[in-house]
């Protein structure tokens, strides 16, 4: 039998060499930092401070404005500068509180002390998580608290662990399965603790062969935590992807993946997991990639949540060349950026600087029909068609071809030969009938 | 920072295959069969291939220049057209012939109806009809080494026996492009192994026509029968080269295979049971005209829907 996976997808170009044998350095901040109040998906958080007040590490800054929404907590001690909308990543502007680093990185009390999980109640633990601000940090930032309080907590047998790391050029989570392994395989135990007919699996890459030993040691003594080796292929690490490659279930997109049985976390969140229940600390770093062919020295940091993206490119030795183009994320799904002039958010996973943009390279030319995006999507639908709903402006049957499956991995945009912006063009469309679903109900 | 940065929507990188590499991976995949054309029918059968290329290309330059729509020429898809029209004429046949197919194919079959995808028949293909239709003697005419004769599949019309092995070679009179069977197999592997097409709608095809021959061909369980009928006109040729043309074969996995059923069919109906000896041309016309309904019933389940 072959390696677990799933039908569909692409294999672009990996760049993981630039940054994979850089151990995770730690970075303090220097300016002052920035904490939007709207890092997850949701309702956006309240404002606790105001300026002027004292804050300490670990102090919750932000209260969730709903139940699908998040705490924001400070990483740092020092005093509100301000509280004023900030440029995010995705453009928007958002109210944030801005906090002068005094340097001192005075803690709440408690802040780092050793916790028993086996004596919390599960109630205590969902709490615990959910006081920490944890998000889904692979990228989506959905309120984990939530997530681990399904309708039907029997109903679910896997707790999966998404280490797959699809992402071209990202290494942060590789770097933390050779680092941190305990912890992975510690906070799946507070997981597990809290799903008593579920089992545990860590998916990982088979490109990231050292990882899987290192966990495969840790979890042989596990009865109820396997590590699954996956095929190397872009989006593996679409949790529609992971859970069909894991279980064999297919999740759409009406679905949760509770509905069939699972729950999936990535890696750094099973590991802020732990450190919010065993250590007794909040969510208040990130681990970051800086890469890319523009960047001096590619590295991996582990950063104070609200820090400068400029810090951190500093950190790396600036530009070797200049870049042409600066992401957020990782090049397939990441986020273009006009300006570096950003926070350090929940969701952040890289910093991606290119001294060429392909993508303008190219000019759009007709369709020709060739099939390739329809045999590597992953969702299994036809983008030329949805392609041309997209131009008609035709909701209806964009919808009727199942346009709302797309997972918006990119994967028809990057075969395209006749280099069409197709992901783009679904974007948008999804927007629009997702806006008129409300606009109905 | 001095400059601007570039932003545009996710992805940020893209594949290296464009448009242009892989009609220029189709005309490589030609070769083999367009050079033992040339080979064994002369210098003749080169001019046919050159002029009617160049028919091709300067038809959609003067129309693209007098449309005011930017010049595409340089995308090769008018280069595999002529390329493809040129492989299914007969070696003998007078140059401005062809150039004249190329010029419907292009103007007429592809750019009156919106240009490169946009056309719902092979232009190749619909010239060559044209032209079976407008000059029926000429293109019929087929001669090898000077001589003119009946095709192979003529003659097993008529009731005689060809031969085999010199069919697969191409020692046979027939069209340019189309007799050998070995030089075009060294093309479809190319195409193949690059993943220009996919092994659906050939393999469906020949496997359908082959079952076909069988049960209606008269011949019973006759292999040696069989073996003509595949070597013999342009069925390999059609079913890797123009069969598998991407605008006008359905892009739904499923509907391919539909497609590639359909031509196995019609080649055989036409063939076994019509007045020529020839089906390939017109099984896959007709065919294409079907490609938008084949797509409707055969679109893909998505994922996480398939049980509904």
């Amino acid at each position: 039998m072959g390696l677990a996976t799933f039908k569909g997808g692409i294999h672009p170009y990996e760049g993981k060499e630039l940054s994979e044998n850089k151990p995770v350095q730690e970075l303090l901040p220097k300016g002052e930092l920035v904490y939007p109040m709207s890092q997850h998906i949701g309702a956006p958080a309240k404002p606790l401070v105001k300026k002027g007040d004292r804050v300490l590490a670990g102090q919750k800054i932000g209260e969730a404005g709903g139940f699908i929404s998040a705490n924001v907590i400070c990483s740092v001690s020092g005093t509100v500068k301000a509280v004023e909308p900030r440029l995010m990543v995705n453009g928007q502007m958002v109210t944030s509180i801005i906090v002068e680093n005094d340097g001192l990185y005075e803690t709440i009390p408690g802040y780092g002390e050793e916790r028993d999980y086996t004596k919390l109640s599960k109630e205590e633990i969902r709490n615990i998580v959910k006081e920490a601000g944890i998000v889904g940090l692979g990228g989506a930032g959905f309120p984990t608290h939530v997530k681990l309080s399904p309708k039907d907590e029997a109903k679910i047998d896997y707790i999966l662990v998404n280490g797959a790391e699809c992402e071209p050029y990202l290494t942060s989570d590789y770097r933390m399965m050779l680092e941190e392994p305990e912890k992975i395989v510690g906070g799946l135990k507070v997981i597990l603790s809290l799903f008593d007919n579920a089992r545990g699996v860590i998916g990982i890459e088979n490109n990231k062969p050292e990882g899987i030993k290192k966990l495969q040691e840790l979890v042989k003594d596990e009865p109820k935590i396997e590590v699954r080796e996956l095929l190397t292929k872009y989006p593996q690490g679409g949790e529609r992807s992971l859970i069909y490659a894991v279980t064999g279930r297919s999740v759409n997109s009406s679905m949760l993946p509770a509905d069939a049985g699972c729950i999936v976390d990535n890696i750094d969140t099973v590991i802020a997991i732990y450190n919010a229940v065993c250590r007794q600390t909040p969510l208040v770093r990130k681990i970051i990639t800086v890469t890319g062919d523009a960047v001096a020295n590619p590295q991996n940091f582990s950063v104070k949540l609200g820090t400068n993206y400029q810090e951190l490119l500093e950190a790396a030795g600036g530009f070797k060349t200049e870049p042409e183009k600066i992401i957020s994320g990782g090049p397939m799904m990441g986020q273009a950026l006009f300006s570096v002039d950003l926070p350090v958010t929940k969701t952040s996973s890289a910093l991606t600087c290119f001294t060429k943009d392909m993508v303008a390279e190219q000019e759009p030319t007709p369709c020709i029909r060739c099939g390739r995006c329809v045999s590597v999507c992953p969702s299994h639908i036809v983008p030329p068609m949805m392609m041309k709903a997209a131009l008609n402006d035709d909701c209806e049957t964009f919808e009727k071809i199942n346009g709302m499956e797309c997972m918006e991995c990119g994967s028809c945009t990057y075969v395209c030969p006749a280099k069409r912006p197709l992901t783009q063009a679904f974007k948008d469309m999804r927007r629009q009938v997702a806006a008129n679903r409300r606009k109905k109900a | 920072m001095s400059r601007l940065l570039n932003v545009s929507s996710s992805p940020h990188v893209r594949d290296t295959v464009t448009t242009k590499s892989i009609m220029y991976d189709v005309l490589i995949a030609m070769l083999p069969a367009a050079a033992f054309g040339v080979y064994q029918f002369g210098f003749h059968a080169l001019m046919v291939i050159v002029l009617t290329m160049l028919a091709c290309v300067v038809s959609e330059y003067v129309y693209q220049v007098f449309m005011h729509r930017p010049i595409t020429i340089a995308d090769g898809s008018a280069l595999v057209t002529g390329m493809i029209l040129a492989l299914n004429m007969p070696p003998e046949i007078p140059v401005w012939m062809p150039a004249l197919g190329g010029v419907f194919a292009i103007i007429i079959v592809k750019q009156l109806y919106g240009g490169l995808g946009q056309n719902f028949m092979n232009p190749a293909l619909a010239a060559r009809c044209f032209l079976l239709i407008s000059f029926a003697g000429k293109m019929t005419t087929f001669t090898l080494d000077g001589v003119s004769g009946a095709t192979p599949l003529a003659q097993l019309k008529a009731g005689n026996m060809v031969d085999v092995p010199a069919m697969f070679i191409g020692r046979i009179p027939g069209t340019i492009g189309e007799v050998s069977v070995i030089a075009l197999l060294i093309g479809a592997a190319y195409m193949l192994v690059k993943k220009i097409i996919s092994i659906r709608i050939p393999a469906a095809y020949i496997i359908t026509f082959s079952l076909f021959v069988l049960i209606f061909g008269g011949h019973g369980f006759d292999l040696g029968f069989l073996a003509a009928h595949l070597c013999g006109g342009g069925l390999i040729f059609g079913a890797f080269f123009m069969a598998t043309d991407y605008v006008t074969s359905p892009i739904t996995p499923k509907g391919q295979i539909v497609f590639g059923i359909l031509l196995g069919c019609l080649t055989g109906l036409f063939r076994l049971f019509g007045g020529s000896a020839e089906g390939v041309s017109y099984a896959i016309i007709i065919s294409n005209i079907l490609v938008p309904l084949i797509e409707k019933l055969t679109l893909p389940k998505a994922f996480g829907k398939e049980g509904k």
